[in-house]
């Protein structure tokens, strides 16, 4: 694949005259020459090769001092189709005339080659004096400044207050400001006014947030496995390492050395521990029958690929098969990388973890609920045999009409399959996967139901006639879940006809995946009960739920031992559950009756704790082998095994006196990193951090720093920002305050077409940028908007509303109980990820599926996106909370302006301004047309408000009318843009 | 262990060192081609140049249709990929050589420089046990898999010498959509209707079905609009139920109460857009009424109440189920309907020999699951008058090893030459067979079609010259066929 250079704006000249090689000849050179001359000996014609020194020396192509003795000058010259140059069956254009005179000038200066600019020293060129001296602000603009008045465009104005605040606020943390922080800023005359906003941002907790996501992208942080099955997994305590380092500025170099070799620093912090998990948001594959060491080399390389991305900007994959072809990334150079991270402890599925609890990272313990003793103790003597008066609970229980459910939807985790016999029974026909959580969607005719009934039935296709798949016909259910409409159902009590010591009923519906519902009976059971028979176990819920036409879900987790899954089973509900006898064991079994409030979270995505996966080495290093294209099955053994190291030629680049000569450890790895003298790390990060202010990087394919990536726009720029992140000490911050208070930085965004010609793609950034913001932060600025926004910083996932069928595209059904309370108004970062089924908000929005690091994302603009924000459950709810929260601003029934009010805060909150003359009237027309029609249709209007309470004082239809104003505003580009 | 005999395979490796000169010759001397009277093929099809190097398009409507430079025989393309690879050995290719010398090792002269995903190098040939016959005037040689195409077999043309150049299926997968290994290049639906627009502006334009017990590998870069404006990426719809999330208005939302909302935002855009002149607001406002279209427009697609017994029967659709059959109809309804490029995802063909990814039932699942409603489409789209311009390829991103693989059970590797795909319709020859492989099926003896090929050729069918669709991104004018490819002649019809 060829990428080019951007089109050269203008040759950048030396004042001393001295051409540079690789901003003047290089370009030339590998559009008309390389093709046939250059690296690939594979297309290379007449033994010629004119991308090193050596080469064009060596036939005297080039001689340093003689342009005329030139073989180069005199074939680019020549009009001679047999001897011209690039040749007549190439079908290039001959060299302009220009571009002759500075290959000459090269040639008569010595002909001398540079490296590859991005291995290059930083080239320390102060900032430029542009001519006009007033418009710069900072270093930045002097840059940009010079450029722009070379190329003879004028920047542009500075964007009012409005958008300013709106852009920084958006840029620094992710969320609007409100009106009153506009109208402050608009206020203020302080001439710092707008460099104390910035300090401020700097200093919100919610700047760690907005940049912690940028940073958890190159992390590929999600909350699940990946693979096929893709359970879930608890790093959220990573997450929250990351928001709170950036939020202290933590130093760059130490942020690298911590999250790379955390545990190898001596006496490492707990923190430092959680920060090694950013290499375990690897991929583990759970299905059955995998070679873990296969997924093992995966994890491994896909650590060595992230690395070379993150800090390198290089594209170190492709030498995981053969030496890369165009930059000097040798196959070796690989496995040296490759066996600093082959020495961990984690295989696939098994390794290091440590326990973290919510808070934690932030130094805030939060004391999770106090649990119950674990079931299996307390259970012990009560549980061993028939609880006295269990039995009579049961009997009753179960002489009462039950009801058969109809099956809508029937399926299990690993896809094994369920089928629907002749008598409304569902039998896992598939024999079953490992720890398979089967879901059931039902409905009932019933307006009501106070209790589920779960009948186990036998089946001559099960071992032992079932009803259990496990090779004797038992089962442990370790949990069953009910919803109605999205909500878990907490029950207050669960009993069996039947069951095994230990695994009472009970224990299914704790919480707790180390217990369950079991049936087996030792042979001679006294109570003449057995195990191969049909059984059924009640779950009679806190409070009857009404059905309203809504389904009822149910899914039966058996968590425990691989194959004890349920073999065949049928539901029924009831609509009314007896009082049940005070002296029953309701008493006895009050442990394991659950109430939602005092339900203990599993560990894990979204629990109170976390088993945070972390990196720790093997005591005894293994062996490093390099792997013949790429398989771990053909390990080099002749080569031997190999040391760790770094890749030769950036190492080579680096002065000699700052190079390391040892690498042992990924401590060494990280340290090497973050050494000064390495010019990757700084240009690559600054690079991205301009990326997320200007839309595109000064080096525009920021993933790839090598020879075919895009050359720098603004070479010296970069190298200067580079220089200054060092300089000051590895600040973020300092950094995001250079190029934020920048003038550059601060013009208005406004097209221009006065530069159609000229910069039709704003590479010199004559203007801003207008950029749609991300997934996340469409969710996060509607959030704020209504009012809804839930501010709280860090902790374990949760899961805010998502449309129905999101994973009928996806072979497993995600378990997506809908959080309720204020987890609901999370911000979007928090939102559960599911790698296989993310919410379909991010992929909709462009959001990556972190299979893989993602250094850049794409934008793009469809259709789905306007009906997610038309019609997604969250928006509506949005918009609905937002006119509530005008109605409680300007409260009170309809005086004349109030209307026009309530429009013009709608405009101050969405758009931190007021509305154009034209988007009022349009506006207000909305409104005007709305309420007549709600007017006239009340039910209509109590639809479209929703749920909400209305507001006293205010007309249903003037409320419901408010809520098409204010949807309106979140659907408008303006409302999902940064200007 | 014995070899077989070199002469064997001496006019293979003959046809395979002629093929390879060939293709580095064109790769060499293609270069460049791309931005050569551009400027003149813009001026005589009436389109100016925006940039030069690309269509200028009104992007008020970047789906408003257009003409198409050249005569075409095509106008809409159904591509039904069948992820994973499936095997030739198992489906097409009947080698009576390979049985010869099943279970022992391949020529290492083949074998040398060959690359493949997990073979280790101890595997040996491996003959299909599968019954083939030929059918039809074509002769064409079919399995007892694929009982269904036999009906088809005359309206087909059969390319069984297509090679790629990646055995991975990510890669691969990218490499067949977009001519690249690497994400973030623009696919052939989105090549086809930035250069044609689409006919139905209440349906995207270009649209996305997957069945199978899976996603696509590779998942949505497959239907990317690359540095294409994004109006020109492929849509994924759910084959059941609503076919796009958030189909719906909310509550208390009329037809007419939305419509005057819908307005209000556009009005609302159009006054943004004076004010600050980015033309991104221009496709949001097209996205916009493209999204309310659809929410009268995607029920009544997916509404299969008006199909008749024998149609639903002839594809083999179950009411209610989602299924690779129900996705052909829907295919068809979408192309009755005015959508440019329709392309079928059915998962999983990567029969390695795993205990679920076999040549035997799991195999046979795929084929049952595929051969019927694909030669129902075929015969659907025929009587119905379609098939004359409508394109339907059938295929996945490379074929499988003449060498056994041994996991479980057997199964056989990537393998990236000699591979069989199909085409139907929009002015493809019926019945031809285009393409052999040598005996052993290790590479293409004769009509090697590489996926450059074959797309210069989808594209040479719709009306243009691979070589000047183009658009200039980063300073170069990119092509989907990079700077390869050529028209396969041989099956024009």
């Amino acid at each position: 694949m060829l990428a080019l250079p951007i089109p050269p704006l203008a040759a950048a000249v030396e004042p001393s005259g001295k051409v540079r090689f690789n901003e003047q000849i290089r370009p030339i050179l590998s559009d008309m020459c390389f093709h046939c001359h250059g690296p690939d000996d594979k297309t290379r014609d007449a033994d010629l090769r004119l991308d090193t020194r050596e080469g064009a020396l060596e036939n005297r192509a080039v001689v340093p001092g003689k342009p005329d003795e030139s073989e180069l000058m005199v074939r680019i010259l020549s009009h001679d189709r047999s001897e011209m140059m690039p040749p007549p069956k190439a079908k290039k254009p001959s060299l302009t005339e220009a571009q002759v005179t500075t290959i000459r000038r090269w040639i008569e200066q010595g002909a001398e080659y540079e490296g590859h600019w991005a291995f290059l020293p930083l080239r320390q060129t102060p900032p430029p004096a542009p001519k006009n001296e007033a418009w710069s602000r900072n270093g930045v603009d002097r840059f940009i400044l010079t450029r722009l008045e070379k190329e003879g465009i004028q920047p542009s104005a500075e964007a009012d207050r409005a958008t300013l605040i709106r852009r920084v606020s958006l840029d620094l943390t992710g969320l609007l400001p409100t009106p009153a922080e506009v109208r402050a800023f608009e206020k203020d005359a302080d001439p710092l006014a707008y460099e104390r906003l910035v300090d401020r941002l700097l200093e919100s907790p919610h700047y760690g947030e907005r940049w912690g996501r940028h940073w958890l992208d190159q992390a590929r942080y999600a909350d699940s496995n990946g693979y096929t099955i893709d359970g879930e997994r608890g790093m959220w305590p990573f997450r929250d390492w990351v928001i709170k380092s950036l939020n202290d500025d933590l130093p760059f170099d130490r942020f690298t050395i911590e999250q790379l070799a955390g545990d190898l620093l001596p006496k490492p912090t707990k923190n430092q521990l959680v920060a090694t998990a950013f290499h375990r948001n690897t991929l583990i594959n759970e299905e059955g029958g995998t070679d873990p060491e296969q997924f093992r080399v995966e994890a491994v390389m896909d650590r060595v690929n992230t690395t070379g991305a993150v800090w390198l900007g290089l594209t170190v994959g492709c030498a995981q098969c053969h030496t890369h072809k165009f930059d000097p990334i040798t196959h070796e150079d690989y496995y040296r990388m490759y066996a600093f991270f082959n020495q961990g402890t984690d295989v696939n599925n098994k390794g290091t973890t440590m326990e973290v609890g919510k808070g934690e990272v932030f130094g805030k313990m939060v004391k999770a609920t106090p649990e119950p003793a674990p079931l299996a103790k307390r259970a012990k003597t009560p549980a061993s045999t028939q609880v006295p008066g269990s039995d009579v609970i049961h009997t009753r229980l179960a002489s009462l009409m039950w009801q058969p459910v109809e099956y809508v939807e029937y399926d299990t985790t690993a896809n094994a399959g369920l089928k629907l016999l002749p008598d409304n029974s569902l039998l896992a026909d598939g024999g079953g996967s490992f720890n398979d959580t089967y879901r059931v969607v039902a409905k009932s005719s019933l307006k009501k139901i106070a209790a589920v009934r779960l009948r186990v039935l036998t089946h001559e296709s099960l071992p032992k006639g079932g009803p259990g798949l496990a090779g004797n016909g038992n089962f442990v259910l370790t949990d069953v879940e009910i919803s109605v409409g999205g909500r878990e159902l907490p029950v207050k009590l669960a009993s069996a006809d039947h069951f095994q010591p230990n695994y009472p009923a009970q224990a299914a519906v704790d919480g707790d995946a180390k217990t369950g519902w079991a049936i087996n009976v030792a042979k001679g059971s006294a109570t003449g009960a057995r195990m191969n028979a049909d059984h059924d176990a009640v779950f009679v819920l806190e409070q009857p739920v009404s059905l309203d036409g809504q389904q009822l879900e149910v899914r039966l987790h058996h968590d425990l031992n691989e194959k004890y899954l349920v073999g065949r089973f049928a539901l029924e509900v009831v609509e009314a559950v007896p009082d049940l006898p005070r002296s029953a064991p309701v008493v006895a079994t009050a442990p394991n009756t659950l109430t939602t409030a005092a339900k203990k979270t599993k560990p894990g995505a979204t629990g109170d704790s976390a088993e945070l996966m972390i990196m720790k080495d093997l005591e005894k290093p293994r062996q490093t082998f390099l792997f013949q294209r790429g398989d771990f099955l053909r390990p080099d053994q002749k080569l031997g095994p190999l040391t760790p190291g770094v890749i030769a030629a950036v190492l080579a680049a680096m002065p000699e006196l700052q190079r390391p000569q040892h690498f042992q450890s990924r401590l060494d790895l990280a340290q090497w990193l973050v050494n000064p003298s390495n010019p990757l790390t700084p240009r690559v990060t600054m690079n991205r951090l301009w990326m997320h202010y200007f839309g595109r990087g000064i080096v525009e394919t920021e993933e790839d720093f090598g020879s075919q990536g895009s050359a720098p726009v603004h070479p010296e720029l970069l190298d200067w920002l580079a220089g200054e992140f060092i300089r000051q000490g590895w600040s973020f911050k300092a950094m995001h305050r250079l190029v934020v208070n920048s003038a550059t930085y601060r013009q208005s965004s406004r097209n221009r077409p006065d530069l159609a010609e000229k910069d039709p793609r704003n590479l010199l950034l004559a203007r801003q940028e207008r950029v749609r913001v991300e997934a996340e932060i469409i969710r996060d600025a509607g959030l704020c908007a209504s009012g809804l926004l839930n501010p709280a910083v860090g902790g374990p996932s949760v899961r805010p509303p998502q449309p129905e069928g999101v994973y009928s595209f996806t072979q497993n059904k995600k378990n997506w109980i809908t959080s309720v309370g204020p987890d609901r108004y999370r911000r979007g970062m928090y939102t559960l990820f599911y790698r296989s089924a993310p919410h379909p908000l991010f992929t909709t929005f462009d959001a990556p599926d972190f299979q893989q690091v993602c250094t850049r994302r794409s934008r793009s603009n469809t259709p789905l996106q306007a009906l997610t924000v038309a019609n997604d459950e969250a928006f509506v709810e949005m918009a609905r909370a937002m006119a509530a929260r005008l109605c409680k601003e300007l409260p009170g029934p309809v005086y004349a302006g109030l209307r026009e009010g309530r429009i013009l805060l709608a405009c101050r909150i969405a758009y931190s301004r007021g509305p154009s003359l034209e988007e009022l009237k349009l506006l207000q027309k909305l409104s005007t047309d709305l309420l007549g029609e709600y007017e006239k249709d009340r039910a209509a209007a109590e639809a479209a408000w929703g749920p909400q309470p209305l507001p006293d004082n205010v007309a249903v239809a003037e409320a419901a009318a408010l809520v098409s104003v204010t949807r309106a505003i979140l659907n408008t580009d303006a409302f999902v843009t940064r200007e | 262990m014995n070899h077989c005999t070199p002469q064997l395979l001496a006019e293979t490796e003959r046809r395979m060192v002629h093929d390879q000169t060939r293709r580095h010759f064109l790769g060499r001397c293609g270069i460049g081609l791309g931005t050569l009277a551009l400027n003149h093929l813009l001026q005589q099809d009436g389109f100016g140049a925006m940039v030069p190097g690309s269509l200028k398009i009104d992007p008020a409507k970047p789906m408003s249709p257009r003409a198409a430079p050249q005569p075409a025989t095509a106008k809409n393309v159904i591509f039904l990929f069948m992820a994973g690879g499936p095997s030739q050995f198992e489906l097409f290719s009947d080698k009576p050589r390979l049985r010869e010398f099943s279970g022992q090792a391949p020529p290492a002269s083949l074998m040398a420089g060959k690359r493949f995903a997990f073979l280790k190098g101890n595997e040996t040939l491996l003959g299909s046990n599968r019954k083939f016959s030929q059918y039809g005037q074509s002769g064409m040689t079919l399995s007892e898999l694929l009982p269904h195409h036999q009906k088809i077999v005359d309206d087909v043309c059969w390319l069984r010498g297509v090679s790629t150049d990646v055995f991975n299926h990510g890669p691969a997968k990218l490499f067949m959509n977009t001519g690249f290994q690497v994400p973030g290049r623009p696919s052939l639906g989105a090549w086809l209707t930035y250069g044609l627009g689409s006919e139905s502006q209440d349906l995207p334009g270009f649209v996305v079905l997957q069945s199978g017990p899976r996603g696509p590998r590779g998942g949505n870069s497959l239907w990317s609009s690359g540095f294409l404006p994004t109006s020109y990426q492929g849509v994924p719809f759910r084959s059941s139920g609503d076919p796009i999330l958030n189909l719906r208005s909310p509550q208390g939302m009329s037809p007419g109460r939305e419509r005057k909302l819908y307005d209000t935002v556009a009005a609302l855009n159009r006054s943004r857009l004076d004010e600050v002149g980015d033309p991104e607001i221009m496709t949001r406002i097209n996205a916009y009424e493209m999204a309310a279209r659809m929410q009268t427009s995607a029920p009544e697609l997916m509404d299969l109440s008006k199909e008749s017994a024998s149609t639903l029967d002839l594809y083999g659709v179950k009411a209610g189920q989602p299924s690779f059959a129900t996705n052909c109809l829907l295919a068809r309804r979408l192309v009755e309907r005015g959508t440019r490029f329709v392309q079928l995802y059915h998962t999983d063909w990567d029969h390695h020999g795993d205990q679920k990814n076999n040549l035997s039932d799991a195999l046979e699942q795929r084929c049952k699951e595929v051969d019927q409603a694909a030669a129902a489409l075929v015969m659907d789209l025929k009587q119905r008058g379609m098939l004359k311009d409508t394109l339907v390829i059938w295929g996945g991103e490379f074929g499988r090893t003449p060498m056994g693989e041994v996991r479980q059970t057997v199964g056989r590797d990537h393998h990236i030459e000699g591979f069989t795909m199909w085409m139907a319709g929009g002015g493809v020859k019926p019945g031809c067979l285009h393409g052999e492989t040598d005996e052993l099926g290790f590479g293409v003896t004769q009509d090697r079609v590489h996926v450059h090929d074959l797309n210069a050729t989808i594209l040479h069918l719709l009306g243009f010259d691979h070589e000047r669709l183009t658009y200039r991104f980063q300073g170069r004018d990119f092509r989907l066929t990079d700077v390869h490819g050529e028209v396969v002649k041989g099956i024009l019809g």
